[in-house]
């Protein structure tokens, strides 16, 4: 039993089961899943499909925190990479066939590309300029949104092509494509950790990067690749939000993404510090952000004081989560038996 | 003699399965120096940690002036009259040598605002004590480690210390410094304050304390008289046995004959180092002397990657190679214990066996992982061999004490078996027991084929452990000498006088 509670995911997965108890107590049929035309519907689905963004993202922030860096600029990010998408649609759409897959390949793979040379422009900046990472995310957190625009020429862009829409809205197998994506991409990094040093290496340079470039781990290398990593999860999550409203929106697609991932990597038990991280963890705190937001919407919260509940619930989660507070709740625990 | 100052008995500590302290007394008095010795894991650290508050017994009691006394943190046990100066100086370097003696306890106005008048005022009373006259003004960053050292002292007067625990003072202060420092605690014995001198260097011990009390194992050996103790009797009772001097045994002159392993073509980089020629055969032991600033670690850092060469080649076997970064220096052969343990060399968070299999498998590469079987059995193996004390080799690194974390850093690069051992004061901050197990090691290894390059401010080191000693003065080579030559040749280049 106290091994359970020392286990790292323990109290992010307490933390989202309380939510989610909590939603059913006073929810009715919150909980229920139904099977209809083929398809898996109910709220825990929905969550589960709504986070799917966040959850890439917050993986990917994830690692680029565990090396003692940040990357504020994924919202922006983001967007650059749901605006080529958009943008490579319609161009190539003209030209090619009615129901052809040429346009749904081209653009997945320039937003990728173009979210990777995002992350490397990061990761330069951090390792080979010496920027401080907060800053030097900065700069394309600013700029990015600038570019994303540019590209869009200042519009909405909308997009008419309907097998785009699957990534964001199909289903396989009953169950959102998203999920499949992210637990696709949880699996292959989790078997990269694991099965490879490069989770070794990234828990070295996290705790110390002294002393893992002087043990010989290429910090220079391992680093930047990470911040192209986290763009990367940044683009896919652009994918999906662009499929999933059939448009891109320079300005405000992914706007405020970046906290909401920090705070998901926090929230999963990861230490902000570096060092010691936890994938399984920024998951689960991905999911408790969306629980929160299906939350406030469901109990019918109304619209004015919407943060301030998710801030209050957001802090309770945070708390519960601190071993320092559960410390100070076990002492005070003793004195209120004995004064009863 | 003098009344008791501070009395500690029967104190116990354990951390998981490793009992670190172990019923231990000790008695300091009114007006004495008083020196702890002790192996690293010995409890020096842990009884510190104790007295000071940092930590709570699990049995035992402390008396102050004859009044139990039981802090739970440094404040409440300063507040007391205990105060401590750690090796590392813990002050901020940011804020003025002012600023960090009145840090936490500022004088205020009537407004409720720091009295910055005073604060200056106080801090060059209190620094006058010491004899020490600075710019109280400058941030503290600015001046020498040993001035550092002094202002962290005096900051402890400033709390009015009944009980002074200095914990290795001079590990980085440089002779004259040294001296320094012992006027100052000679002055302060005078005025009826017991120190606690915690060091690891014999003749340091003899030149300053009046008693001596040593610890094994987390048990008291016994307290003794300085004066009636003989240096090996002391020695014996730190490590339990007669230690057999691992010397270089007069074996070879002949390593002039063993293949050349490395040679180094006019490296230098501005205002770092001066073009310098340096050549290590297989199985030799170069020393590397000089004072500190001579260059000798710059030039370490230039061999191994760490800092760019401007000008100059290093052949490794006979082809040159290019030494960009650390790992390209490992993927040579070549590995590095560095002077500074803490920042570049442990990773404290990592347990022991993911720290020594860290070289080895970024050498590999990250694509090919060692099993867990195989790490697992490697760094026993390496714990074993070089009796690192540490019951499970998951532990985190950064709750060993300090020999034993730069045995781990020595293992990493043994599990690498390297070419080239490149050690940079390998065995400042450990003590006599641990500094013959690690030289005794590496010489063994230096028998079977491995280059080493040597780095010591310590002369006698030097002279007993290399086959040839090269010389740095002001960032540019002296002069090289062979073995056999005495301290006093290797000093006069040193200085500059032959």
């Amino acid at each position: 039993m106290r091994r359970l509670f020392v286990h790292p995911t323990f109290w992010p997965l307490a933390a989202l089961a309380l939510l989610l108890m909590a939603n059913g107590l006073f929810n009715p049929g919150f909980l229920a899943l139904q099977w209809r035309g083929g398809h898996l519907y109910g709220n825990l689905i929905d969550i589960a499909n709504r986070a799917a963004p966040l959850a890439l993202v917050s993986m990917g922030m994830t690692l680029v925190i565990a090396v003692r860096g940040l990357d504020i600029s994924v919202g922006a990010v983001l967007a650059i990479a749901a605006t080529i998408a958009a943008a490579t649609i319609t161009h190539l759409q003209a030209g090619s066939a009615q129901g052809s897959l040429l346009p749904l390949f081209a653009a997945i793979g320039a937003a990728l590309v173009a979210a990777a040379l995002c992350g490397l422009w990061n990761g330069l900046l951090v390792v080979k300029a010496g920027m401080q990472p907060i800053v030097a995310t900065l700069i394309l957190m600013v700029a990015g949104r600038g570019l994303a625009q540019l590209i869009s020429d200042g519009q909405i862009l909308t997009i008419y092509y309907a097998p785009y829409a699957f990534l964001g809205n199909g289903f396989l197998l009953g169950l959102p494509f998203a999920l499949y994506l992210v637990v696709a991409v949880f699996i292959a990094l989790k078997l990269l950790l694991t099965r490879t040093a490069l989770g070794l290496f990234i828990r070295a340079i996290g705790d110390n990067p002294l002393a893992a470039h002087v043990a010989g781990v290429r910090a220079h290398t391992i680093t930047p690749a990470l911040y192209v990593f986290c763009a990367c999860c940044a683009g896919m999550a652009g994918l999906l939000v662009s499929s999933n409203v059939a448009s891109a929106d320079a300005n405000n697609a992914g706007q405020l993404l970046e906290l909401d991932a920090i705070l998901a990597v926090s929230l999963g038990g990861s230490a902000l510090t570096g060092g010691r991280f936890n994938l399984f963890g920024s998951l689960v705190g991905a999911l408790i952000i969306q629980t929160l937001t299906t939350t406030i919407y469901s109990i019918g919260v109304p619209p004015q004081v919407n943060l301030v509940v998710k801030a209050v619930l957001v802090m309770l989660v945070l708390l519960l989560q601190s071993p320092q507070f559960r410390q100070q709740l076990r002492m005070l625990a003793p004195a209120a038996r004995s004064s009863a | 003699m003098s009344a008791v100052a501070l009395r500690a008995e029967g104190l116990s500590k354990r951390f998981g399965a490793t009992v670190a302290l172990d019923g231990a007394s000790l008695v300091l008095r009114a007006g004495e120096i008083h020196a702890l010795m002790g192996q690293n894991g010995a409890g020096k650290s842990t009884l510190i940690r104790l007295l000071t508050g940092a930590q709570s017994p699990d049995s035992g009691t402390i008396q102050l002036d004859g009044q139990l006394i039981a802090p739970t943190t440094p404040l409440e046990a300063q507040r007391a009259g205990i105060s401590t100066v750690y090796q590392e100086v813990n002050l901020c370097p940011n804020l003025s040598v002012a600023e960090n003696l009145y840090a936490g306890r500022f004088p205020r106005h009537w407004t409720g605002l720091i009295d910055h008048a005073q604060v200056r005022e106080g801090a060059r009373r209190l620094l006058a004590e010491l004899q020490l006259y600075i710019d109280v003004d400058r941030p503290l960053g600015s001046y020498p480690v040993a001035v550092q050292q002094m202002v962290a002292i005096a900051r402890a007067l400033g709390v009015s210390a009944r009980v002074l625990i200095l914990d290795e003072p001079t590990s980085s202060l440089d002779q004259h410094e040294v001296r320094e420092l012992f006027t100052v605690m000679r002055r302060l014995r005078e005025r009826g304050m017991a120190i606690l001198f915690v060091t690891h260097f014999l003749d340091q011990v003899y030149a300053i304390s009046d008693r001596i009390t040593v610890l094994r194992n987390g048990a008291l050996v016994g307290e003794f008289a300085t004066a009636g103790l003989t240096q090996s009797a002391l020695v014996a009772a730190m490590v339990g046995r007669e230690v057999v001097a691992a010397a270089r045994d007069s074996r070879n002159a002949g390593t002039a004959g063993a293949p050349l392993l490395v040679e180094v073509q006019g490296l230098g980089r501005r205002n770092a180092l001066e073009a310098v020629d340096l050549h290590i055969h297989a199985g030799e032991v170069l020393g590397l002397g000089g004072l500190l600033g001579s260059g000798r670690t710059q030039l370490a850092r230039l061999l191994f990657g760490l800092d760019r060469a401007d000008c100059g080649q290093v052949r490794v076997a006979g082809e040159p190679v290019a030494l960009r970064q650390p790992s390209d220096a490992v993927a040579q052969g070549f590995a590095l214990c560095p002077e500074e343990r803490k920042t570049e060399g442990i990773v404290a968070g990592l347990s022991v066996r993911e720290n020594i299999v860290l070289s080895l498998q970024a050498r590999g590469g990250w694509w090919r992982a060692m099993t867990l079987d195989r790490q697992q059995s490697l760094a026993r193996e390496l714990v074993q061999r070089l009796g690192i004390k540490v019951a499970d080799v998951e532990t985190p690194v950064g709750a060993l004490s300090g020999g034993n974390q730069q045995k781990v850093v020595l293992a990493r690069w043994l599990a690498t078996t390297p070419r080239l051992l490149i050690l940079d004061e390998p065995t400042r901050g450990i003590d006599v027991a641990a500094r013959q197990e690690i030289m005794g090691e590496i010489l063994r290894l230096a028998q079977q084929g491995m280059g080493v390059l040597f780095i010591s401010a310590e002369l006698e080191e030097l002279t007993r452990l290399c086959d040839r000693i090269a010389v740095l003065r002001d960032r540019r080579k002296a002069g090289e000498l062979l073995a056999g030559c005495d301290g006093q040749q290797v000093l006069d280049l040193i200085a500059g006088e032959s």
